[in-house]
Order: structure tokens, then sequence, then C-alpha cells
């Protein structure tokens, strides 16, 4: 008995409700991020991540008074991510609850701010998301996007992972997103989850692509993660946390039961 | 009704541990406080931290809150978390080398790379290596959430009370006397988690 691999429901939150769309648009309502949370909790989901994909100021403070609401009921770790840019964004979300903070495209800004941030709050709490789109089948090769994977940016995403996460002020751990499967249901990018995961020495979180249970297992098993993360097949009753534990058990993975 | 005071010195997330205590011990009182005479004068201690040794013990020194943790230690039922168990120990490989409080014999040591991903971060699984009431209800090997690059290594083998394996077999909680200490996360593990919450704010010490 050892680590077990985590199983993280995501809750994309725009305007204070769970949504979920197809890479970003045909967004669907999953319902009220504080009763999602709650029920993947009592599934048994090993943490939660929610991401703020609110534009606006006001949506801001709506999504501090849910991470707080979910932290008073919910007692596994919460990562928040999205509009993350600066130390105090940073210092109100753990304030509020949250226990890890992803900081995705302010880092490709300041590239130095994730050192920053380690250096205050500890690595163990700073967490660096990656949207990354392949750009080359042969040699396989994927670089940064932004803006919901509209913008590029040149960034070699294998390299940047590395650099984000080296050294006593490298973040702790990498969400690392696939734009080319991201709802679209058909799986990881393995390659891609692969090549991450061998090149750091942090834990990596495959995100982006799960349509099966079997997906999940793919992921640790040939992509190498530590934790898989998905939410568009446990926001519609599609499958609970708890059978997909099961069934990455059943794949000889070690899961927390 | 008694008083819990939760060691609050800048560092790391000490909110999640606030609202597991309150929510395992809600009628009683639940101060996140710097200031030696509250820490000095509440019932109970819970010494939190996070982040990197060094500047963990700069910013107990800053808050003036070595002498005050170092009573009451000895004094009343005191549970230390996570950085909370190592910041006890009497040195630590971390920052090239930072002394700790000394409360505890031993050593704070780097995880071997064994091509293990480091953090250790997740839910493990802890085993029980001695009875203690701060175990009460809580099954031998039941999985708790870590997150740390560096464990403790004691003088005194005695008051080893769990252990983890993660690559080696490393010292996860001690316990000595009104002491208890763990490097894992009761706050983030669920209903072990707060099981072992509600049996520290019951325990004699």
């Amino acid at each position: 008995m050892s680590l077990a691999k985590r199983i993280i429901p995501c809750l994309d939150v725009r305007d204070g409700r769970v949504v979920k769309g197809v890479q970003f648009v045909n967004i669907k309502d999953a319902g009220d991020p504080v009763e999602v949370a709650k029920r993947y909790d009592d599934e048994g989901a090993d943490e939660i991540t929610f991401l703020d994909i609110t534009a606006s100021h006001e949506g801001r403070d709506t999504t501090i008074h849910m991470v707080e609401s979910i932290a008073e009921q919910v007692f596994i770790p919460l990562t928040v991510g999205g509009g993350i840019r600066k130390a105090q964004d940073v210092r109100v979300m753990l304030n509020a609850g949250a226990d890890k903070v992803a900081v995705n495209s302010a880092a490709i800004s300041n590239p130095d701010l994730i050192n920053q941030l380690c250096e205050r709050f500890g690595s163990q709490c700073i967490v660096i998301a990656i949207d990354a789109k392949k750009v080359s089948d042969s040699p396989l090769k994927w670089e940064i996007f932004t803006h919901g994977g509209r913008n590029t940016t040149g960034i070699d995403a294998v390299e940047w992972a590395v650099k984000m996460t080296q050294g006593d002020k490298g973040a702790g751990e990498v969400l690392l997103t696939s734009m080319d499967c991201d709802g679209v249901k058909t799986g990881f990018d393995l390659d891609l989850t692969r090549a991450v995961s061998d090149a750091v020495d942090v834990p990596v979180i495959a995100s982006g692509g799960v349509g099966n249970l079997e997906h999940l297992s793919e992921g640790v098993l040939q992509g190498g993660a530590d934790a898989v993360l998905a939410a568009s097949i446990f926001h519609f009753g599609e499958y609970t946390v708890a059978e997909a534990k099961e069934a990455m058990q059943k794949n000889g993975i070690e899961v927390r039961l | 009704m008694q008083s819990i005071a939760i060691v609050d010195y800048g560092m790391g997330n000490v909110r999640s541990v606030q609202k597991a205590i309150e929510h395992v011990s809600p009628d009683d009182e639940v101060i996140l406080t710097d200031d030696a005479e509250l820490i000095n004068n509440a019932d109970r201690i819970v010494f939190p931290g996070q982040g990197a040794m060094g500047a963990c013990m700069q910013a107990l020194n800053n808050h003036g809150l070595v002498d005050v943790i170092k009573s009451c230690a000895h004094e009343k039922p005191f549970l230390g978390i996570c950085l909370g168990l190592q910041l006890l120990f009497d040195h630590s490989e971390e920052n090239d080398g930072t002394d700790g409080l000394s409360i505890i014999s031993g050593d704070v040591i780097k995880f071997p790379k064994n091509n293990l991903k480091i953090p250790h971060m997740g839910w493990n699984t802890v085993k029980h290596t001695m009875d203690h009431p701060l175990w009460h209800n809580i099954d031998d090997n039941a999985r708790f959430y870590s997150v740390h690059s560096y464990y403790v290594k004691e003088s005194d083998a005695s008051i080893v009370a769990g252990s983890t394996n993660y690559g080696i077999d490393f010292t996860c909680a001690i316990a000595k006397d009104n002491m208890f200490a763990v490097q894992f996360h009761p706050e983030k593990s669920q209903h072990d988690g707060l099981q072992l919450l509600t049996n520290f704010v019951n325990w004699k010490g």
C-alpha cells in the first residue's frame, strides 16, 4: 500500500454556476458549485478543482463566497484557478479556504511570478496550469495557448513545464490540459501527458478529454499521471466518482476507497 | 467551553485548519492568533505550518512566538500539523540547513529521489505504531492527505506513533506526553481527518 492516484472532479464556474462546454462553446449548466462539490466529496473525490471562468469583477466576489462556502463543508483539498494574476489574488483565495491556487496565463506574461508566489506562500500551494495544443506530429511537439486555445505563445509546453517547476521555488504541481482534447471525450492526449510527466519532478494532473472510465486509467498507466481530472462525465450523472475508482482499481491502480 | 488556539504566524493556509476545528468543536472558542498571551492562556494549542522551514522559523521569531511554543508544547494538549511537526525538531536540511525549535530530538531530511515525484502529495496510508487516544475510531492504514518534500527522523524511536511508506518508510506521526504531531493534514483528510481532530479536542493530554 502506498500513495494513491487521485481522481479530481473539476468545476468550471461562470457567474456562480457550474458550466461545461465543448472547447469553451455550447456551454451547459451543471448546477450550484457548493452542491456539486458536496456531492463529489460524498462520492469519494480525492480533491476538488474550482476554475473560475467568469470575466467580471462582480463575478470574482461571487467566486470568493463560493470558495468559502465549499471550504466550510468539504474537508478535502480544494484548488482554485482562473484569473489569478498576483500575490494578493493568491492570498484572497487561501484566506477564503483554498488549499492550492492554480496560475495559468499570468505566468506567461510574468515568468518570474511562480517563483515569487512560491517564495511567499510555499510551493505546496502553487499549481502551474498549462493549456497545450499539438503543433507537430513528427517530431511530437506541443505549445502553450491562451484565451481558450485561440492565441498561441510559441512556448514549448514540455520545456515550460520544466521551467515552471524546477528548483526550490518552482510550482509544486502541474495541471496539464490538452486543448485539442478538452470537451471532445476521446481520452487524454497520452503522448503529451507522458512527455510532461517524464520531464518534471513534481506530480502531474492530466486534464482534458475524459469521456469514459477507461480514459482515467489510461492517463495513469500510459500517460504516467499522478492524478486525473474530469468534469462532464461526473457532472451529468454518467458516472460517479466511486465508479471511477472501482474501474481504476480493477486495472491495478491504487486508489483511496 | 474550552479555548483552542491555532497559532497563526503568517505561514500557509491556516483557514482550513480553523474551519475543520470549528466543524468538530462548534461549542468551543477557536482562536486564530499570533498573540503570545492568548496562546499561553488557551486550553489547547494547534500548531500548523506550511511552506519552507527557514521562512517558518523566521516568522516565528518575528512574531515573538518561540518561547510560548516551547512552553506550551510541554504544558497542555498540543497538536502539530505538517511544518508544525518538522519545526519541533533540532535541524532541517531545508534552505541549506535550518535550526528548528529543538523540542524533539532529531532531524528533518529530504526524500531521496528514487524516481518518485517530490513533493509527496496525495492520500497515503498511515500505519499505527502505538496505541494512542488520537487514533481512536481510525482504522490502521487509513489514508490521510499529505504534501511535503522533507520528513522527520527522530532520535528516540519510542515516540513514533505512525509511519507511511513513500519509497522509504518514514515517521508521519509522533507522540510524547501532551504532544502529538503529524506530517499529514487532518483538516484535509475527510472523515478520518475530522475524527483525529475530534480525538484531539477531547484528549486529556
